[in-house]
């Protein structure tokens, strides 16, 4: 092997094992690839609805989407409902929709919840948590706030009030 | 470039120690000394030695290495032990949802070692950065030094080294020279040599005054065989990284329920769960268990499912079924490159209430049964002709909230509330009662009807760990590989005799890369059978 | 008769010969200087009757696995007695075939009182047969197992020899640094054998203390119930977060720290200072006797010796365990791994030590084969690769709990 040859493969071979290392070290940082984050799609998918046939997250492209993954035995779910109840009132005609993802309850459960706050913003049921999982939902509530393209403008866990609804939702109206 | 010439006319490359043609030690301060050059890489130059000028080389160089890999062999060992000092966060014994709770534990657990602990970063480290590096290390230093000895050794080796300069067979560790039996030519004792070598399985190399006999070559290359094994074994665990090679779920399933597998189009359902215990026929020795039992296995009978319209999540599954069977511990349900494994279980949960309504004013009249279905119950159940009931609140697990009404803790039935009305069309009667925690309170003191308690359903909820490893065949066959090379290097040695004639003496030397033992009892047998004269030294000795 | 009671027989029988066998092989050695003798005769005739007699200790011990085999209807590798008791079963046979190969006696002298001592740990821990639990079920077990057990038994091999090695070689005139650390080596192997002695003689006298946990544990059916602890050593360390429910020969210094995990870390805590408490007093009793380094007094029996063959025979030993090892302990076992649980490494401790011990004998062989780490270095090395594997097998299971913590003292 001359000299020129013996650099050549010097090189061929140290950046392989260079970028080795690098995917090495990108899959120990980044967990788990196919995580929800700000900025990405949000993954479609469909549910049946408590009142109704299902929707899918592909129907409501075109408007803002606010969703909202929920259940009874949360206090702060409960505490936060009448705010984006109100807030889904007020730009329902400026193309805003409120969606609540309900974990894993059965409707006997839910409706005297729902009609309690008088909440008529759909509410879908996510009987297996399979949704729950795809959006790696831990402590509830989570809401992501998704533009009208489809996008993840936002991920907030914890209780939202009306204020802090209606500054995220301004960034997501069509 | 600065070359050697060795007195015998061949050049050598910089950095060789034995000249590759005659063997004779190459710095004149060795011919003088005792010391003889090691036989290691046959005292061949490494490529990687003689150029130092530029960063690749340079790199290249200290991977090139043994002591820098012995170090980072180190490196590791001493890392690894250090991770099992407190456990890793995926062996935390509690739940910890959060990164403060994982804090907390260390903390509160080991207090200030743990929180320094923590803070290191110790508590994930075989996944963090550095560690990580320190594995790509060991296998760039696994690839750079085997290629750099592999090829000038092969050089060597491929050339037998047969006519070789007395002070290379001097130099071995194993040494005789005495005159040449006066009642044999050379020719007849290079053939009684060689004759008793070839029966000990030894290849000849010989000209009409020298022998080589060499056996067991191949174990030469036994180091770089299972160093290639360990590269792929690496590149095997590096793999598992790429997105669809490796998948890791787990699902509760209760009995009789079909679940989505997340992340795959798949579904299972457990048709039974159930845990079996040995019974004192069984055990082979009477044991105190002091009332205990020993689980016989863990076993879920399970159907596991295609969902053909999985492409969005969460719309109406179409299932085929594709396998059904046991899943026992130890004894995964495998399906193309998944697996379901039996790794948890919740024996004896309440799975629906049972009930009979009585007619009590008509002497607790049974009118029918009552099913209440604590995962999914009905609206409205028809008990008998004209009677039905209706449900209208459940709360899975009742507690009384702040504010004065009932909520629910959890979303798993843990403490069942249920308020129902009892409607008799025929006798046009409408009764609310409640259950709450094992007892029937009725709206009315002189009610007309009444619920009897019966066995709730139990049922078994089976914990399965679904797994996907696509990498594992390389990690298999570099395993494999490694195998094989370390039984190649150490259970055979490369074994070299040389007998030749100089000055009316003969010399035998034999040099092995391991088991001087083996050797020397050869050569000492080959020396009898041949009954020549002639004591062998050992250098070792001095 | 029941089987297990043949197999337990058969044990013991092969117990005692290891014990004759060890006194025979030391005084192989030891006497080759009596008045009267030739040493080299001495050496040869007590050697060939001490070789004889760990053979048929081999064999008894072989009766003992097969019958408790069939007794319990699986391999005798299912918990802590049954292990130890195989190590030494490995230990025994390694040497035999060492044996075979460099017929030296002296190693014998070594390499038995070492699986007496091994034999001796393994009737420690309870002796039941016990069927198998589900994760138990799998014929890895009987492969992985004895696999591991017999790298580690040939490993035991090359670090008797190289503890001969050191004690061969290193001279005693003066103190040096090497001197004191290979006394240590062999206060810690007085403490193993002084913990045995405690263990079995306290069980003898039946001196328990009971403790019960202040938290109660829960049986799989979901009742609570109360937890005890006993400790069959008087107790210096009582667990954290309990009371004494019965007194024993003493009363407790003091508590366990509360991060010891598992109910038993502070019975093994307490174990574990009474073994270095009893080995400190067997070897300043020793030293007392011979006043002088243990070392130097058992220096003068082996003089005669080729150190360069007792090097070889370490170093052959070590070679020929360490792939050995690496199929049982690591390749057997990631492929069990992923049997049982779906992944073929999870960086459990056990798993970790087992890659540690793996590591350790790799660089061994590296500086052996490549930086020429031959005789004392490589000695030294063998000592501390035994030493790594005891952690292993013995603290792994002690102080950190895992998915291995399936038995222990």
């Amino acid at each position: 092997m001359n000299k020129k040859n013996r650099i050549y493969v010097r090189v061929a071979i140290l950046g392989l094992l260079l970028v080795a290392l690098v995917f090495a070290l990108y899959s120990s940082f980044v967990k788990d690839p196919n995580a929800v984050k700000v900025g990405s799609t949000a993954p479609n998918f469909s549910l049946e609805q408590l009142h109704g046939s299902d929707l899918a997250l592909d129907d409501l492209k075109g408007k803002g989407v606010v969703l909202n993954f929920w259940g009874t035995w949360c206090e702060p779910c409960k505490a936060e409902m009448p705010a984006l109840q109100k807030k889904y009132e007020t730009y329902k005609d400026k193309g805003l929709v409120v969606v609540g993802v309900n974990i894993g309850e059965s409707p006997i459960t839910i409706e005297p919840f729902i009609n309690q706050f008088g909440i008529d913003f759909p509410i879908l049921l996510d009987r297996k948590s399979q949704i729950t999982k795809l959006y790696r939902i831990g402590p509830i509530p989570t809401t992501f706030f998704i533009s009208p393209e489809g996008k993840v403008e936002e991920i907030f866990i914890g209780q939202l009030n009306e204020a802090m609804i209606a500054s995220k939702v301004e960034k997501i109206l069509p | 470039m600065d070359q050697r010439k060795c007195e015998c006319g061949h050049t050598n490359p910089v950095g060789t120690l034995l000249c590759e043609s005659c063997g004779k030690p190459l710095d004149i301060e060795l011919v003088e000394q005792k010391e003889f050059p090691d036989m290691r890489y046959e005292g061949m130059a490494r490529r990687s030695q003689t150029y130092t000028t530029r960063i690749v080389d340079r790199v290249w160089n200290t991977f090139s290495s043994v002591k820098i890999a012995i170090w980072i062999i180190v490196v590791i060992l001493v890392a690894s032990g250090l991770g099992t000092i407190f456990p890793q966060q995926q062996f935390i014994p509690v739940p910890v949802p959060t990164e403060l709770d994982v804090e907390r534990f260390y903390t509160d657990t080991y207090g200030v070692l743990g929180t320094i602990y923590y803070q290191l970063g110790m508590h994930n480290m075989y996944s963090s950065w550095w560690f990580v590096t320190l594995l790509v290390m060991l296998g760039t230093s696994l690839i750079i030094c085997s290629l750099d000895r592999v090829i000038p050794l092969y050089k060597a080796l491929n050339k037998p080294r047969l006519n070789q300069h007395k002070s290379f067979l001097k130099g071995q560790k194993l040494y005789a020279e005495a005159p040449k039996p006066a009642d044999r030519s050379e020719q007849e004792l290079l053939e009684q040599t060689a004759q008793a070598l070839k029966k000990k399985g030894y290849y000849l190399f010989q000209t009409d005054r020298a022998l080589l006999a060499e056996k067991g070559r191949f174990s030469r290359w036994g180091p770089y065989i299972n160093h290639i094994g360990l590269i792929l074994f690496l590149i095997g665990v590096l793999m598992r990284s790429l997105p669809g090679f490796h998948l890791d779920e787990y699902v509760w399933v209760r009995e009789g329920e079909t679940v989505p597998i997340p992340e795959t189009p798949y579904y299972v359902k457990n048709v039974a769960y159930k845990t079996e215990y040995y019974t004192e026929e069984e055990m082979p020795q009477k044991l105190d268990l002091n009332g205990g039992a020993i689980a016989k296995s863990y076993q879920t009978d399970a159907i596991l499912y295609l969902n053909r319209n999985a492409d969005i999540p969460g719309a109406k599954p179409d299932l085929v079924e594709v396998k059904s069977g046991p899943i026992i511990v130890n004894h995964p349900m495998k399906h193309e490159s998944i697996y379901l494994y039996q790794s948890g279980f919740q024996e004896m949960q309440l799975g629906a209430l049972n009930f009979t309504l009585l007619d009590v004013k008509n002497g607790n009249k049974e009118i029918g049964p009552i099913k209440l279905d604590l995962y999914n119950p009905e609206r409205d159940i028809q008990v008998a002709e004209g009677y039905k009931v209706r449900v209208l609140d459940y709360f899975p697990d009742f507690a009384m909230g702040k504010d004065g009404k009932p909520i629910t803790q959890t979303n798993l039935p843990k403490n069942p509330m249920f308020a129902m009305e009892i409607v008799s069309e025929r006798d046009a009667i409408n009764e609310k009662v409640v259950y709450l925690e094992g007892s029937i309170l009725t709206q009315k003191n002189d009610a007309q009807f009444g619920l009897k308690i019966s066995m709730p359903d139990l049922i078994d909820i089976t914990g399965l760990n679904v797994r996907t490893d696509k990498a594992l065949p390389l990690v298999w066959v570099g395993s494999f590989i490694f195998m094989i090379g370390v039984v190649m290097g150490f259970f055979w040695q490369h074994r070299r005799i040389w007998i030749q004639f100089q000055d009316g003496n003969i010399l035998i030397a034999g040099h092995t890369n391991k088991n001087w033992f083996g050797l020397r009892k050869e050569v000492e047998g080959m020396v009898q059978q041949t009954n020549l004269s002639v004591t062998l030294e050992d250098k070792s000795k001095v | 008769m029941p089987l297990y009671q043949v197999s337990d027989w058969l044990l013991d029988i092969a117990f005692i010969l290891y014990v004759l066998s060890s006194v025979v092989f030391i005084v192989a050695m030891t006497g080759k200087n009596w008045a009267g003798r030739d040493p080299k005769q001495h050496e040869i005739k007590f050697g060939r009757i001490a070789y004889w007699m760990a053979v048929i200790g081999f064999i008894a011990q072989t009766g003992y696995v097969i019958t408790r085999w069939i007794a319990g209807g699986h391999s005798p590798t299912s918990n802590m007695f049954e292990f130890m008791a195989f190590l030494d079963y490995c230990i025994i046979l390694a040497y035999l075939i060492i044996y075979r190969i460099y017929k030296l006696t002296v190693i014998g002298a070594f390499v038995l009182p070492l699986g007496v001592i091994m034999l001796a740990y393994s009737y420690v821990f309870p002796k039941e047969i016990t069927p198998l639990i589900p994760s138990l079920q799998s014929y890895w077990l009987h492969i992985h197992v004895t696999t591991a057990a017999l790298g580690e038994g040939i490993l035991a091999v090359g670090f008797a020899a190289g503890l001969m090695y050191l004690i061969l070689t290193i001279p005693q005139k003066v103190a040096t640094k090497s001197t004191r650390w290979l006394e240590i080596v062999l206060a810690v192997v007085l403490m193993l054998v002084g913990f045995i002695a405690m263990e079995s003689t306290f069980a003898r006298m039946d001196q328990k203390t009971v403790f019960e946990m202040t938290q109660p544990s829960t049986t799989p059916t979901g009742q609570a119930s109360p937890q005890k602890v006993e400790y069959t050593l008087p107790a210096i360390v009582a667990p954290a977060n309990s009371t004494i429910m019965k007194e024993g020969p003493m009363s407790p210094w003091f508590t366990a720290p509360e991060w010891m995990e598992g109910k038993d870390a502070a019975r093994k805590l307490n174990t574990m200072i009474w073994s270095v408490i009893s080995g400190v007093v067997l070897y300043g009793g020793l030293r007392l006797i011979f006043r002088k380094r243990l070392a130097a007094a058992i220096q003068p029996s082996l003089e005669g010796i080729d150190p360069d063959l007792v090097d070889e025979i370490s170093y052959r030993a070590i070679s020929i365990g360490y792939p050995v090892f690496t199929l049982g302990a690591l390749i057997f076992a990631m492929i069990w791994a992923h049997e049982a649980w779906g992944r073929f490494w999870g960086w459990d401790p056990k798993e970790v030590w087992a890659l540690i011990v793996w590591l350790f004998y790799s660089a061994y062989l590296h500086l052996r084969l490549s930086r020429g780490w031959i005789g004392a270095k490589s000695a030294w090395m063998s000592v501390i690769g035994f030493v790594i594997i005891l952690i292993t097998l013995v603290v792994v299971n002690l102080v950190i709990a895992g998915l291995h913590s399936y038995a222990g003292v």
